[in-house]
């Protein structure tokens, strides 16, 4: 505030322009008439001086009149200078009466500024100016008058900021502008700010308790954070003690010591602060009582190799009291006495009962629903999180779950599939374009990695199931160390275009990101292609046909080497794809296939192994539990993943085939 | 009964002669008792191996010989380790604790010595008391009971719920494999107990051998291990020769067969895995003491999957394959990233090996399964047997 006041930005080239005319013309001294003149309309100059005397001697009674004009002109530079009028920074030239802003009302000598141009009009001393001193009664006048005039606007966003003005720095006079304001305003944003605003001016500066009875109540039922943080002020309370509840106080509640609430040390605490109890002697104070008074080697007449039990401590330390070198230690008994003898309480620092009542019922209200959308919130957590596990999985289910081959590389085919949108990313800049490209091609690369793998190594391995996931797994370490070596160890940028960049908002407590909301629509897709296909096409009746009996397909003309290799392409593919989306919100490392490959194996499993809507519903409980775990202990995640593992555990115990079981010949062995 | 399996399973005394050079020769060379061609170091990093060699040779008592492939072996390890590590640190911390509070001029009670030494190891969690589980890490006699208790007891609970409700095949695999992940999570968490990710530290300073030095120390434990996987040998082929042995071959190779024959299917396995669970135990507790620090990175999913490829690798179903494949990975893999390997310039582009053993490992894995299903004591089978009609 102290440096220069520029009217600046806000003015245009052509009137910084013609203020600099006005200002050579004011230096050869020209008679200040042909200044407003010159400027062709009534500028802020000219309506000063033409009430000069009401704006350099202002009282509260008269400053009304010149405020209106100025409001009325409506001219930009009214809001700068009420401000600076307010904050006594603006000057009167003696030498012929201009109102200037000066750059450090602190200098001397000054250097003068003009109000309407920001043109610095030359220098002045101390005594060749004068300061407009507003008392407090005209500055808050012109406060009031400040808002008014923003609020007259007819700019929603600048009401609108002229409301957040009024939020930080609240003051009475707001009140009755904004009751004036509430009944003409149209704009429902604005609408909907005054009417979290007003309560909160009325609760702060309303005298009576019916008026902000009526305001906290007016508030029930709004989640929004302000409402919340108008009526938590309310409810704040202090700790204090006394011999009796003091009559008439607005007390929340009375303490025990050695409650949850208030332990017996902190309340001793408090009586020994005020002097009215003797100071606990700690195990710290004791030992360095008795170190302090070793006499020939001993304490008391108890030799210090003994003092090394509690029990001989408390003997020496008594001996010490009874000599007078040590001050008495209160024991548990005095406590207990000195305590006793008083109430603690906490009291509200809100006088009145009906208003805290009120507002802790209200408060209450809103709680119960802002919990109701938290568990919503939560709820769409889960679905995402689902959504997640679901992709990740889902062309695991495929591989593992239709062809009974465990592809521990899984998990590399969808950082592949990150590393490809990557790729596809810095070369195309173009977000959604490179986005619209990367998924076909993580699908391509992916479906091609897989084919190459069944091809050259799981094919051999048919017969021997667990050996499978060996040699996939010496192709997943070899895969992520050959992308540490191509692209390095860190994580590289996968930015989501900017309509996937944001958050869907529902209100202050329900939320979801954009990229989520994409996650579960790709999901839902997934499905239903997935489906589709197994379903609905002749691949999907030959793969069928070829998990179920692959001798017998064969002999009804069924390629099974042609369809396996086709099945592992396709799960492979889904999780390139499935890598590009998790890619969007996780961190593209070599290594973020692990991450997933273990949670993926077990949401097949749970599921049910061979169907795809198994793994939907194997995701959706794995997913809903964590989150629903997390909400019952929301600082520790580590806890919530603990947790429902243990939990899957213990469910392939009581369901070994997992939600959807596969029955009859299909099950297989 | 020892003499019968020196007999019946000749690889025994093979074996036996072979760890016995083996450990004369690292005595010959160590810096406390001979030469000191070996580093303190690369002495523990044998002695390391010779745990591993016995973890693996539990793994392959699971897999070989029961076909339960468990992907969550590295628990039982790291757990041996947790229990022997407790009694550790809180052993020599209390020792640090002691020779300091013995200079203040007041004796210190017992109570406060304990609160310091909970204070000491606990304040990096943030948290200043013993939790319930370190209950008995002041008795050396009650963790080294735990070794193998708490390692089987889990073992047991696991291996009944899973055989009970007949969870076989790859599906008890991923769930050994859940079991583990579960478990480093939940060391992984601060106020757990076990100190979080900072895991337990400063296990090579064994408490009231302090004047002893790391040079003799590591040599004592070199020997402790090979002690250790030889008795686990013997042990283990005793086990698999008789009729016991048949039996839980049966089970691997005909479930189902063998149950209709009227053999108790589950308490075969439960009692193979609770074993090998606590071998695994044992070895856990000789390694960390050797590696000095433990923390649950070490048993997170990944490091039981490389157990099972190791005795892939050696050959499974017949013990030193075992051995073998974990001594010949677990020591090249330290060979090649330990920097010790000469780089190979190509001309055009350098080859570290540091960076590509990794991917080397993995085909390694890979050419193996495909074209040596026996493993490397395939091979040496292949061999013996040609020279000796």
């Amino acid at each position: 505030m102290s440096a220069c006041r520029r009217p600046g930005a806000a003015h245009s080239m052509t009137r910084s322009v013609l203020a600099a005319v006005v200002g050579v013309v004011l230096a050869i001294s020209a008679p200040l008439a042909a200044h407003a003149q010159e400027a062709g309309e009534p500028d802020l100059q000219a309506i000063l001086q033409d009430n000069a005397e009401l704006v350099a001697d202002a009282s509260r009674r008269t400053v009304q009149e010149v405020l209106d004009i100025l409001v009325a002109s409506q001219l930009p530079e009214v809001p700068e200078f009420l401000a600076t009028w307010q904050a006594r920074e603006v000057f009167q030239r003696n030498s012929d009466g201009l109102f200037v802003y000066v750059e450090d009302p602190e200098s001397d000598p000054l250097t003068l500024i003009d109000i309407t141009s920001g043109e610095v009009l030359g220098t002045a001393g101390s005594r060749e100016v004068t300061q407009l001193r507003p008392n407090r009664g005209v500055q808050g006048v012109i406060a009031a008058t400040r808002v008014q005039f923003q609020l007259a606007s007819e700019d929603p966003a600048r009401r609108m900021a002229a409301l957040d003005s009024i939020e930080s720095d609240p003051e009475e006079s707001h009140l009755g502008i904004l009751q004036g304001l509430l009944a003409t305003e149209t704009d429902p944003d604005v609408r909907e700010r005054i009417e979290l605003l007003l309560p909160a001016l009325v609760i702060a500066f309303s005298d009576e308790d019916a008026p902000r009875v009526d305001a906290i109540r007016s508030l029930g039922g709004n989640i929004s954070l302000t409402a919340r943080a108008t009526l938590n002020p309310l409810l704040a309370t202090t700790l204090e003690f006394a011999e009796t509840l003091p009559e008439g106080a607005n007390i929340a509640r009375e303490l025990r010591p050695g409650s949850d609430a208030l332990s017996r040390e902190a309340a001793y605490a408090m009586l020994v602060d005020e002097g009215l109890a003797p100071p606990r002697v700690g195990r710290s104070d004791i030992l360095s009582v008795l170190a302090g008074n070793i006499v020939d080697g001993a304490v008391g007449g108890i030799p210090v190799a003994e003092l090394n039990t509690e029990e001989a401590r408390g003997r020496a330390y008594g001996a010490l009291v009874a000599a007078g070198i040590a001050p008495p230690a209160p024991s548990e008994a005095d406590v207990s006495e000195s305590l006793g003898a008083f109430v603690f309480f906490e009291r509200y620092l809100e006088d009145s009962a009906a208003v805290t009542t009120a507002a802790r019922e209200t408060l209450d209200g809103i709680e119960t629903r802002v919990g109701f959308y938290r568990f919503l919130d939560l709820s769409l957590d889960g679905i995402s999180l689902a959504s997640i596990y679901f992709l990740a999985a889902i062309g695991l289910a495929i591989t593992f779950g239709v062809m009974g081959v465990i592809n521990m590389a899984h998990g590399e085919f969808i950082m592949i599939g990150a590393y490809t949108g990557y790729v596809v990313q810095s070369l195309v800049p173009n977000e959604t374009a490179s986005l619209a490209i990367a998924i076909p091609l993580a699908f391509v690369v992916t479906f091609m990695a897989g084919v190459a793998m069944e091809r050259l190594v799981i094919r051999w391995l048919y017969h021997r199931p667990l050996e499978t996931l060996l040699a996939t797994f010496g192709i997943s370490i070899a895969l992520q160390q050959i992308v540490r070596l191509v692209f390095g160890a860190l994580t590289q940028p996968l930015t989501p275009p900017d309509w996937l960049a944001g958050s869907v908002t529902f209100n202050d407590v329900v939320s979801i990101g954009s990229v989520r909301v994409a996650i579960f629509i790709l999901a839902v897709l997934f499905f239903v292609v997935l489906w589709l296909i197994l379903n609905r096409t002749r691949l999907g009746l030959e793969v069928r046909a070829v998990t179920q009996n692959p001798a017998m397909a064969a002999s009804m003309g069924i390629n099974p080497d042609r369809i396996n290799m086709l099945t592992f392409g396709l799960g492979s593919g889904i999780a390139g794809i499935a890598g590009v989306a998790i890619g969007l919100f996780a961190q593209v490392v070599p290594d973020m296939g692990s991450n997933y490959i273990v949670q993926s194996f077990m949401t097949v499993v749970v599921g049910g192994v061979g169907n795809i809507f198994g793994t939907l519903v194997g995701a959706s409980m794995i997913g809903g539990l964590q989150k629903a775990i997390e909400w019952l202990n929301p600082t520790n995640t580590l806890a919530a993943q603990t947790y429902m593992i243990l939990f899957v555990i213990l469910f392939i115990q009581f369901r070994p085939r997992g939600i959807i079981a596969l029955r009859g010949r299909a099950a297989g062995d | 009964m020892g003499n019968s399996i020196f007999v019946r399973n000749r690889s025994v005394p093979v074996f036996i002669a072979v760890l016995a050079l083996v450990a004369l020769g690292v005595t010959f060379l160590s810096p406390a008792y001979g030469t000191g061609a070996l580093s303190v170091s690369f002495t523990k990093v044998l002695g390391m191996t010779l745990c591993l060699c016995l973890a693996a040779l539990a793994m392959d008592l699971v897999w070989g010989y029961c076909g339960i492939l468990s992907l969550g072996h590295f628990a039982f390890f790291g757990l041996g380790g947790y229990m022997i590590g407790m009694w550790l640190m809180t052993a020599r911390t209390e020792a640090v604790i002691r020779a300091n509070l013995a200079e203040s001029p007041i004796p210190p009670t017992e109570a406060e010595v304990s609160q310091a030494t909970a204070l000491q190891i606990f304040s990096v969690v943030g948290a200043e008391d013993w939790p319930w589980m370190w209950a008995v890490s002041d008795s050396l006699f009650l963790s080294l009971l735990l070794v193998v208790l708490v390692p089987g007891v889990l073992a047991l609970v696991f291996g009944w719920l899973a055989f009970r409700s007949r969870v076989t095949g790859v599906y008890l695999s991923i769930l050994t494999q859940a079991m583990t992940l579960a478990l480093s999570l939940y060391l992984f968490q601060n106020d757990t107990g076990l100190r979080g990710n900072n895991g337990l530290s400063g296990l090579q300073n064994i408490p009231g051998a302090e004047a002893i030095g790391q040079d003799r120390l590591s040599v004592w434990f070199f020997w402790a291990s090979a002690l250790a996987l030889g008795l686990g040998y013997v042990g283990a082929a005793w086990l698999v020769s008789g009729k016991f042995g048949n039996i839980v071959r049966g089970i691997r190779d005909d479930e189902l067969r063998v149950r209709f024959l009227g053999y108790p299917v589950e308490v075969y396995k439960l009692v193979v895995f609770t074993l090998s669970a606590m071998i695994c135990g044992v070895a856990g507790a000789l390694y960390y003491p050797q590696a000095g620090i433990i923390n649950p990175d070490e048993i997170a999913p990944i490091a039981s999957i490389y157990l099972a490829v190791w005795v892939a690798i050696g050959g499974r179903g017949r013990l030193y394959g075992a051995v073998i494949g974990a001594a010949v990975v677990s020591l090249l893999s330290t060979f090649f990233t330990s920097g010790r390997a000469p780089d190979v310039d190509l001309g055009f582009y350098e080859i570290s090996w540091i960076d590509w053993w990794p991917v080397l490992l993995g085909l390694g894995f890979v050419l193996v399964t495909l074209f040596a299903p026996r493993g490397l004591a395939g091979l040496f089978d292949y061999v013996v047997r040609r020279q000796d009609p």
